[in-house]
């Protein structure tokens, strides 16, 4: 029952923060001196009428207090208002926000799979010729600007044509069956992947490497030992969960990093995703379309930032006794 | 500081890294006498110019002083493509420390010696040209001025907001420590290349090169203060409550002399090792918005804004040596994370992250 209340009392503190977000958001949007409807106005296509209904619903002639009052108000229920072309911002969003779950989900599951056994190995044999090479090879993952790998890597895609260059399905994506629509995707899912996968294996590593080595420096783990416990039982059974609970705090910051990373390359690979989609809707200075889409960042940040902490409730019980 | 400059030193990768650094930062520091061509050189005839080629050996089988040969732009007509190649009718000598175009170093003295320059008519691209003609070793020296330092620049700014904020905060506690806290907290909420782009949207287009720089520093500045005043708050939360600061109060120090005075010299050492770890994170940060067109705008360069040329697929297949910028920033930012690292090893030798 204590950790449900926890949890509740952790899902009501995002509330404010969000409100916070967003006041700031849209006034640093509001203080740029471009007109939000501008685009709307050139395009011959949107007629007189929607041009007052948005300007209305923004609440563009009275004072900016006002206007975030209004906002906010269709924001919760919904309305996201019209992009620069027309569009809902809500179903570009909609088409958006998957794509970009979708990369970072895969990539957080491949680092973790990888970096924390290599950060184990790594602890285990410490000051190795195996952890200098594996310190070395992250040093070197962490140095590489990702949109500078993302071009390095579309060069070997081209030059080698085993890889798709950008995007996220074929021409022929809608003709396919069902299984070839899936390996359609991973065949193009597999540059991006790499790009961020190579900048937060190097974080993870490292981290567990150096929780490992504290661990097993330990006074348990030496009392393990020292009842004769087999190496394995000592490792796996002692060190190992203890060094793994700092980790779950870094996957929040992790999916805030690889958010940031990902525009990058989403935009590089011409990436359906909303790293890319705020790129172009800044460039276009399409202001619904960058509120919108911020605001879905920061939704997507704290949401991780929450679950991560909801799982260290679970497995850490030290937490739950000192709240 | 002695110290820590000694037991860096004697790290092997931290020593390299550091010399590497230095050299860098040297080159950057003499680049107008380094480069070629002045910063505004540019030769519309000699769009992607491969890099010259240079001869030591003449035709007759015999050593020479070092000489190129100018490059010739021709269209094909079958093949509908630029054709580049070597004009053998006129050699021309590489000249050390001669005269070549004016400049100013540092931006005061006039002077018109270069390291290695040719006759006027001679063009000598040791990496290539760009678009429009402009030579990419030269660029690369006057772009790395502005990549390497924006960094630093960044952080003098930063630290200070960081600093004051992460003081009040952590000092005054209670109500006004939580409403600063969340505010903090919001802000770190934005994935920070989201807020980095669209601050760096809404500058107004038409600023001189200066403005525009300064406020590129000052974005970037926004988007780390906030972390580093959270860790500040949490080392002043410790510190408050020691005797010398009870005895500060005691006297009759004001509240903000004693943050100012007591507090935040005690953190010195953190803030150090904070500049050293996060000055990478900057350069990169720099060299991603500049990529995208929205950093340091042409036709100042910056090894961000000079790897735009990368975006194009027949730029990074066909000249290569347009990519360059994108190993130097890999090198800086590798040298830079070795000696962070080093720095974290001494001033915490518990920690074993590296």
């Amino acid at each position: 029952m204590e950790i449900y209340k926890y949890i509740v009392k952790r899902i009501l503190q995002t509330i404010p923060l969000l409100i916070i977000v967003s006041l700031i958001s849209f006034f640093i949007i509001r203080l740029s001196p471009v007109d939000p409807l501008a685009e709307l106005r050139l395009n011959p296509s949107v007629s007189q009428e929607t041009l007052q209904k948005e300007s209305q619903r923004l609440g563009l002639d009275k004072p900016i207090i006002i206007q975030y009052g209004k906002w906010a108000k269709s924001f919760i229920k919904g309305d996201l208002g019209i992009t620069s072309n027309g569009e809902k911002v809500s179903t570009k969003l909609k088409e958006r926000i998957p794509n970009t779950i979708l990369l970072t989900i895969i990539v957080i599951f491949l680092t973790w799979i990888t970096g924390i056994p290599l950060g184990i190995l790594a602890a285990l044999k410490w000051k190795t010729s195996f952890d200098r090479i594996l310190t070395v090879l992250t040093s070197i993952g962490m140095a590489i600007p990702s949109f500078f790998f993302a071009v390095l890597l579309l060069i070997f895609a081209v030059k080698t044509g085993w890889f798709p260059i950008g995007g996220l399905t074929s021409a022929n994506f809608a003709d396919m069956t069902f299984v070839g629509q899936v390996k359609d995707i991973a065949h193009h899912l597999v540059l991006p992947v790499t790009v961020l996968f190579t900048l937060s294996l190097a974080g993870l590593q490292r981290q567990m490497r150096a929780n490992m080595l504290d661990v097993l420096d330990s006074d348990y783990v030496k009392f393990a030992r020292a009842k004769g416990l087999s190496e394995f039982k000592v490792i796996y059974k002692h060190a190992l969960r203890n060094a793994v609970n700092p980790l779950i705090t870094l996957l929040g910051f992790e999916f805030a990093g690889l958010l940031s990373g990902a525009a990058l390359t989403e935009y590089v690979f011409q990436y359906p995703g909303l790293g890319r989609l705020i790129l172009e809707a800044v460039l276009k200075s399409d202001i619904n379309l960058v509120m919108a889409s911020l605001m879905m960042g920061a939704i997507m940040l704290v949401m991780g930032n929450l679950i991560a902490d909801i799982l260290l409730i679970i497995t850490d019980p030290r937490i739950r006794v000192k709240s | 500081m002695k110290e820590i400059l000694k037991q860096i030193l004697k790290d092997k990768f931290a020593k390299i890294a550091l010399i590497l650094l230095g050299i860098i930062y040297l080159a950057l520091f003499f680049a107008d006498f380094l480069a070629t061509y002045t910063k505004d050189f540019s030769d519309r005839t000699m769009a992607y110019v491969p890099p010259s080629k240079i001869f030591t050996i003449d035709e007759n089988g015999k050593f020479s002083k070092p000489y190129t040969y100018n490059y010739i732009r021709e269209f094909n007509q079958n093949t509908l493509e630029m054709n580049y190649r070597l004009d053998r009718s006129k050699k021309y000598y590489l000249k050390f420390f001669a005269q070549g175009q004016p400049y100013k170093f540092l931006g005061i003295i006039p002077m018109k010696r270069h390291l290695v320059t040719v006759e006027p008519e001679g063009r000598l691209f040791l990496l290539g040209t760009d678009i429009n003609g402009r030579d990419v070793y030269s660029r690369l020296l006057f772009g790395g001025r502005i990549s390497m330092t924006i960094g630093f620049l960044a952080l003098f700014v930063l630290f200070p907001i960081g600093l004051l904020y992460g003081g009040i905060s952590g000092y005054f506690g209670g109500k006004i420590d939580a409403i600063m806290m969340r505010f903090a907290e919001a802000v770190m909420s934005i994935p920070s290349f989201y807020l980095l782009i669209i601050l760096a949207s809404i500058l107004p287009s038409g600023m001189t090169s200066i403005q525009r720089f300064i406020l590129i520093v000052v974005i970037l500045a926004l988007i780390g203060w906030a972390s580093f005043a959270r860790v500040v708050r949490g080392m002043v939360l410790s510190i408050k409550n020691q005797e010398y600061v009870q005895a500060a109060k005691t006297i009759g120090q004001s509240r903000l002399g004693i943050i100012v005075k007591h507090i935040l010299p005690q953190t010195t050492s953190f803030v150090i090792v904070a500049m050293t770890l996060s000055v990478p994170s900057y350069i990169l940060s720099e060299s991603g918005l500049s990529f995208l067109g929205l950093g340091i705008q042409q036709p100042d360069a910056s090894w961000g804004n000079m790897l735009k040329e990368a975006q194009e697929f027949t730029n990074i297949i066909y000249r290569p040596w347009l990519l360059t910028p994108g190993f130097l920033i890999f090198i800086a930012v590798l040298a830079f994370n070795l000696i962070g690292d080093t720095i974290r090893d001494i001033l915490d030798p518990k920690s074993k992250v590296r």
